[in-house]
């Protein structure tokens, strides 16, 4: 019984069935809204959706699409980690989108257009990202702009800027950059043998592996290093961080800058792994900064966690994309998985529920115990009135 | 069968891991001023969060006029006429005073407010009762006890009966206290039953009929005010006898520690100086304190000692050497500790751990964190458990109590203990005392001689004058941001301080 209901205390437990319950319900309320728009097809295309490569039937196929599931997963837990990181240290980065989109165009232009290897396109990308991290984190430490505000702004400048940079590195055949094993072939990350596992998809490359260490070295900055107490206690409590000797607008500054350069880093391997190619006309920042933020909450803000809830929202995201055409129009698959990502943001709200459930019935067990406690009591008292000791009472 | 206003009878109330109120029986006699007594964290704001429905008792009956209700939250109990002003007021900054006494229960006619009916009634209340205010003064523009009037105001404006008073001298100058005193006993007078919280014992024997005392959740007992003492009281409170006066052997004051020459300070709230050329030396092995009404500079004057704020002119020498452009980190590291005026602001990092907390001044230390930069997690909880223990702050759960958790008294031990703990050669204490029990407060100061007589500093600012009279060994008295007198404890009166304190004497 006890330890029944400390597992059930447990903080991770608690994040790991909340993720559940929100996943389960974004599913059956996604499946409504398929039924409404289309009864028919809707119990074939919300399976497409849970299945995604499973649908698929031979082993081997399964196999290759599960890997680039993953390959899309990596950048999500990148943006995750960006958006959990600031928040633990009490900011809230939206620009995620606007770094993710600096690295990928920084990344991009360095292979293309000056033909650098992979690790330098890397590199300037997370500089890129965690510049403009420091610059939202700079206006905010000196000037009290709302990191919201900024981070909206600069991702509009990424954005613009970068289309503007990846001109020259536009194939002439779309409007889309080159593939980079037409144009740069050293540019193309290395896949340390693991496209060979998952029936040779080149895109499966050392961005996955990357992405789970990244989140593991983010969860122990966190929670195991004096950094990591620094910046948190700075979130918390600006002041007094301030009154012992922290230097808090520098953690500020650090911490935005780290942020950046995580969301940065996702954007730089994604497109480094030549999966997709940047449509120099994008008129809008890609949604991956913004899923982030949905990832880092069904995670339960949690670094490890976001592992699961980036593969999870990646799955549903791409079974989307194979609901049947026939019955629905071409953004149901983005519709479907809104419907389920919205819903994942109640993880916290549900914790709640799960927590005052629980004082509630605490107190019911307690009335239940009541009577015996009572009785002890009564007996404790008695004997302590006999002994006439008035401070029987105080142990 | 007596007239009771309301009665709280045999009201249990668990949380997991403790008892918070065990049989505690509360009965409040119309017309009468009875005082709840009880050390921090005995239960007294338990008992009164189940009086205002925001817990519901496992066991126990609450009874009105002598009815048993049922109050489920706070409207319930609004609605039976219970009303409370809450140590921390609860008024919108930026409205008037009028407008916060309506807040809640604007009079209206189709959505228009009527105000003239709601001032015309306010003011008469203001009249019968001694409550001077303006109705049409901004609440940030106007005094704490003005402030604390107008909370006053919005109970009588609602009819309440029951007036329930949280700890309402913590903030106020002792010419406040003195009002709000009298303005008490005229609100009973007129029939009102009032509940006084409150661990301050002198005031309790001033205006209280009757005092019920709580001790770590137990009820221990009613006692009528004419017929006991402070001491007896205090003894109920604790459950041992307290020494109210600090034994302490003459102060042998050594080399100086901290001299400060031509200190200026400019206020974060409003542009002008706040500490105007202020000189003054703190010596080895003497506590000097710091008196004066809030508000006259002192907050600023420990800013600039401790670096929160730039000093606008002056310097600084601490242990022969400048610090007036010294880090924070820096002055802390050459051996200065500072226990701040606001434990929330400065204090605490409130969603951090209490071990956490605990080391918030040396996390960086070898002993707490590694080469690596990885802290010694093993290290912080031992660390953590005997600051607990040897300054006996009381938790849920010990070290791993959020410090939200905790009541304001232990979190301010937590505190306390810190800044102790690290031996400064200088101990800037400001208000260290502030909303602790008496037997508390006894620990603290006989730390802070303790600390004193292993040939420390001590710069202590208070606005208790009985603390300042007890503790200090010299009296710097403050007003308008400049020293106006230097006193002797041992030579001078409570009122020749308070005519320095009230700028009406000058050295």
């Amino acid at each position: 019984m006890k330890q029944k209901s400390s597992l059930i205390r447990n903080d991770g437990f608690q994040t790991f069935i909340t993720s559940i319950i929100c996943i389960i319900l974004g599913l059956i309320v996604g499946f409504f809204v398929l039924l409404l728009i289309n009864a028919k097809g809707a119990g074939k295309a919300i399976l497409a959706v849970i299945q995604n490569f499973f649908q698929y039937p031979s082993f081997n196929a399964q196999l290759k699409y599960f890997g680039s599931t993953l390959a899309k997963t990596a950048p999500l837990i990148f943006c995750s980690l960006s958006v959990l990181f600031a928040y633990k240290v009490g900011l809230f980065n939206i620009g995620a989108a606007g770094q993710y989109c600096l690295g990928m165009g920084l990344a991009l232009y360095m292979a293309i257009c000056l033909q650098c290897p992979w690790y330098l396109c890397l590199i300037c990308g997370i500089a890129a990202g965690a510049l403009s991290g420091a610059l939202g984190g700079l206006l905010k430490a000196k000037l009290n702009v709302n990191v919201v505000i900024s981070g909206i702004m600069l991702n509009w400048i990424s954005l613009y800027g970068m289309n503007m940079l990846l001109k020259p590195a536009m194939d002439p055949a779309g409007k889309d950059t080159f593939r980079l094993v037409n144009k740069a072939k050293s540019a193309v990350l290395p896949t340390l043998g693991l496209d060979k596992i998952f029936s040779n998809n080149q895109y499966v490359t050392i961005a996955i592996p990357c992405a789970v260490l990244v989140a593991v070295i983010v969860w122990i900055i966190l929670d195991k290093t004096k950094l990591g107490y620094e910046l948190k206690a700075t979130g918390n409590n600006p002041n007094a961080a301030k009154y012992c000797g922290m230097k808090e607008n520098r953690n500020i500054i650090l911490t935005m800058a780290i942020a950046g350069g995580l969301a940065a880093m996702g954007g730089s391997l994604y497109y480094l792994s030549d999966f997709e190619q940047w449509n120099v006309n994008a008129n809008a920042v890609p949604a991956m900064g913004f899923n982030g933020i949905a990832a880092a909450f069904l995670g339960g803000l949690n670094p490890i966690g976001c592992i699961f809830s980036s593969y999870f929202i990646t799955h549903i995201t791409m079974g989307g994309g194979n609901v049947d055409l026939s019955h629905y129009c071409a953004q149901i698959a983005d519709l479907i998985s809104a419907v389920i990502i919205y819903l994942c943001g109640f993880v916290l709200f549900f914790k709640t529920l799960i927590n005052n459930s629980l004082r509630k019935s605490e107190e019911r067990f307690t009335e239940e115990e009541r009577a015996a406690v009572k009785a002890a009591d009564a007996a404790e008292k008695t004997a302590a009135e006999a002994a006439k000791n008035p401070e029987g009472g105080n142990e | 069968m007596e007239n009771y206003a309301i009665e709280m009878l045999n009201i249990t109330k668990r949380f997991p891991g403790i008892i918070a109120n065990d049989n505690i029986t509360l009965q409040l006699r119309k017309g009468e001023i009875h005082a709840l007594l009880g050390e921090n964290g005995a239960g007294k704001s338990t008992l009164m969060s189940v009086l205002f429905g925001l817990y519901q008792p496992e066991e126990g009956v609450i009874k009105k006029d002598g009815q048993v209700v049922r109050i489920h939250n706070p409207n319930d109990a609004n609605r039976l006429g219970i009303g409370m002003v809450h140590q921390h007021f609860k008024l919108v900054e930026c409205f008037s005073v009028l407008d916060n006494i309506i807040l809640g229960v604007e009079p209206n006619t189709a959505g228009f407010l009527q105000k003239r009916e709601a001032r015309a009634k306010v003011m008469a209340l203001s009249e019968k009762y001694g409550l001077q205010v303006d109705p049409d003064a901004i609440i940030e523009n106007i005094t704490v006890g003005m402030q604390q009037r107008t909370e006053i105001l919005k109970m009588l404006y609602r009819d309440n009966e029951i007036l329930i008073f949280d700890e309402p001298t913590a903030v106020l100058t002792p010419q406040e206290i003195e009002e709000l005193m009298q303005i008490m006993k005229g609100l009973a007078k007129e029939g009102k039953s009032i509940l006084f919280i409150s661990h301050k014992l002198n005031e309790i024997m001033e205006v209280a009929d009757r005092c019920s005392v709580l001790r770590k959740g137990k009820y221990i007992g009613t006692v009528n005010i004419a017929d006991t003492t402070k001491e007896e009281l205090s003894r109920m409170m604790v459950g041992r006898d307290v020494e109210f006066v600090v034994p302490k052997a003459p102060a042998k004051p050594g080399e100086p520690v901290l001299t400060v020459q031509g200190m200026t300070v400019a206020s974060k709230a409003h542009r002008n100086n706040a500490v105007r050329n202020v000189s003054f030396q703190v010596r080895e092995g003497e506590i000097v304190c710091i008196a004066g009404i809030d508000g006259n500079g002192q907050t600023e004057l420990v800013y600039g000692l401790t670096g929160l704020e730039p000093l606008k002119a002056g310097r600084i020498d601490f242990l022969g050497r400048n610090m007036t452009r010294m880090s924070i980190r820096n002055r802390s590291l050459a051996g200065m500790s500072h226990i701040p005026e606001d434990r929330h602001k400065h204090g605490l990092v409130l969603d951090y751990t209490l071990e956490n907390n605990m080391v918030l001044q040396r996390y960086f230390e070898p002993e707490f964190t590694n080469a690596a930069g990885f802290l010694k997690k093993d290290n912080i909880r031992k660390y953590a458990q005997r600051l607990i223990d040897e300054y006996d702050v009381r938790s849920g759960q010990g070290p791993i109590t959020p410090a939200r958790a905790m009541s304001g008294g232990n979190q301010q031990k937590a505190i306390v203990a810190r800044e102790i703990d690290k031996n400064p050669k200088l101990l800037i204490a400001v208000q260290p005392t502030r909303g602790l029990d008496v037997g508390a407060i006894e620990f603290i100061h006989k730390q802070i001689v303790k600390h004193r007589d292993a040939g420390n500093a001590v710069l202590l600012v208070s606005l208790e004058l009985e603390e300042v009279m007890s503790l200090s060994d010299r009296i710097l008295v403050m007003y308008e941001g400049e020293i106006v007198g230097e006193l002797d404890p041992k030579k001078t009166t409570v009122e020749e301080m308070g005519l320095y304190m009230a700028g009406a004497k000058r050295q």
